[in-house]
């Protein structure tokens, strides 16, 4: 596999911590939140790599989510 | 002649167009004025941000940008999004940059000159999060790490106000008006290339003002926490905080204060 760009390293970053966090959700929620995760990155596979903005700008948006819903408040997701 | 049968037209559905006296002598030639203004939907990040032309009867309109923007939303483009809240001026929430200048657009007035275009944009280098509405939670972040509150030990016997002597309730006026529009920290180049460690002159002010309350107690505290090379000492009094305030405040003036303060501990 090719070497991977800063940014997209950072992509990968967010994604793994995302799933490590479905860890601190109860057992049976898991795979809500596991289905949730994947299908909110498969929205924006289709951006070019060369869009710099554009990922930046999501990476942002992703952090400020993820913060969001690591609450342990947070129980489930649909 | 004109005039006269332009009256009469008006006599004539005098009961659906009932205008003010002032309002008849006004001449009834149409004053288009374009506004251009900074759209980004974050619903589709890819495509770029672009700015989009409205054109605006000046006279069907009142006299603020911010009752522009509010006529073109409701009858040309309901999709608009920003901020706004009091339209006075007291609540800070329609804070943008219009002609190049960071202010409230419900206390900038529409310049009259229709052969000039007015370009509207969110306040500069801030992250925005659609049209004209900035990314602000930073900024409130740092507002927080101030404690902009009343720290005080020994609380008045009568368990009411703290008091204060007129005088030094006195001090406080220029500082206590912010309203914290972020007008200031938005036009300051110190903010715009170090805004993750320079606190910025909205948040500053607002620091030297519970600095030199006289009900409070944490002043060393406080003092410690801006004396390092980043909180404070990022302020090179360019000035552009003055000049912008929509309140006719001077941050700058503060964080001059704050500055001589620390030096002599």
């Amino acid at each position: 596999m090719a070497r991977l760009s800063g940014l997209q390293r950072e992509v990968l970053k967010l994604y793994r911590n995302c799933i490590r966090t479905i860890k601190t959700k109860p057992i049976d929620t898991q795979d809500h939140w596991r289905q949730f995760i994947r299908e909110e990155f498969k929205k924006n596979q289709h951006i070019s790599k060369k869009q710099f903005n554009v990922i930046e700008h999501l990476i942002r948006v992703g952090h400020r989510r993820f913060e969001q819903y690591s609450s342990t408040q947070i129980k489930d997701i649909h | 002649m004109f005039r006269s049968i332009l009256r009469q037209s008006r006599a004539f559905n005098g009961t659906t167009t009932r205008n003010l006296a002032t309002a008849t002598t006004t001449s009834v030639t149409p004053r288009i004025k374009t506004f251009k203004i900074y759209r980004w939907n974050p619903d589709t990040p890819e495509v770029e941000p672009k700015m989009q032309s409205y054109d605006i009867d000046l006279n069907h309109c009142g006299p603020m940008v911010l009752d522009a923007i509010l006529k073109i939303k409701n009858e040309q483009d309901s999709t608009l999004t920003f901020r706004r809240s009091c339209r006075e001026g007291i609540c800070g929430s329609c804070a943008m940059n219009i002609g190049g200048r960071n202010t409230l657009a419900c206390l900038c007035r529409i310049e009259t000159d229709t052969a000039k275009e007015t370009k509207i944009y969110p306040l500069p280098h801030m992250f925005v999060v659609r049209d004209l509405v900035p990314d602000l939670t930073h900024f409130y972040k740092q507002y927080k790490s101030i404690q902009p509150y009343l720290q005080t030990e020994n609380h008045p016997a009568d368990g009411r106000e703290n008091l204060q002597s007129i005088e030094d309730r006195a001090k406080l006026d220029g500082l206590y008006e912010c309203i914290l529009c972020a007008c200031c920290s938005t036009s300051c180049p110190s903010y715009w290339w170090n805004q993750q460690e320079y606190l910025g002159p909205a948040v500053l002010m607002q620091a030297y003002r519970w600095l030199i309350d006289s009900r409070d107690q944490a002043s060393r505290v406080r003092k410690e926490m801006l004396q390092n090379s980043m909180s404070l000492y990022r302020c090179h009094t360019i000035m552009n905080c003055a000049r912008t305030c929509p309140k006719g405040l001077n941050p700058g003036k503060a964080i001059a204060e704050i500055k001589k303060q620390l030096a002599f501990d």
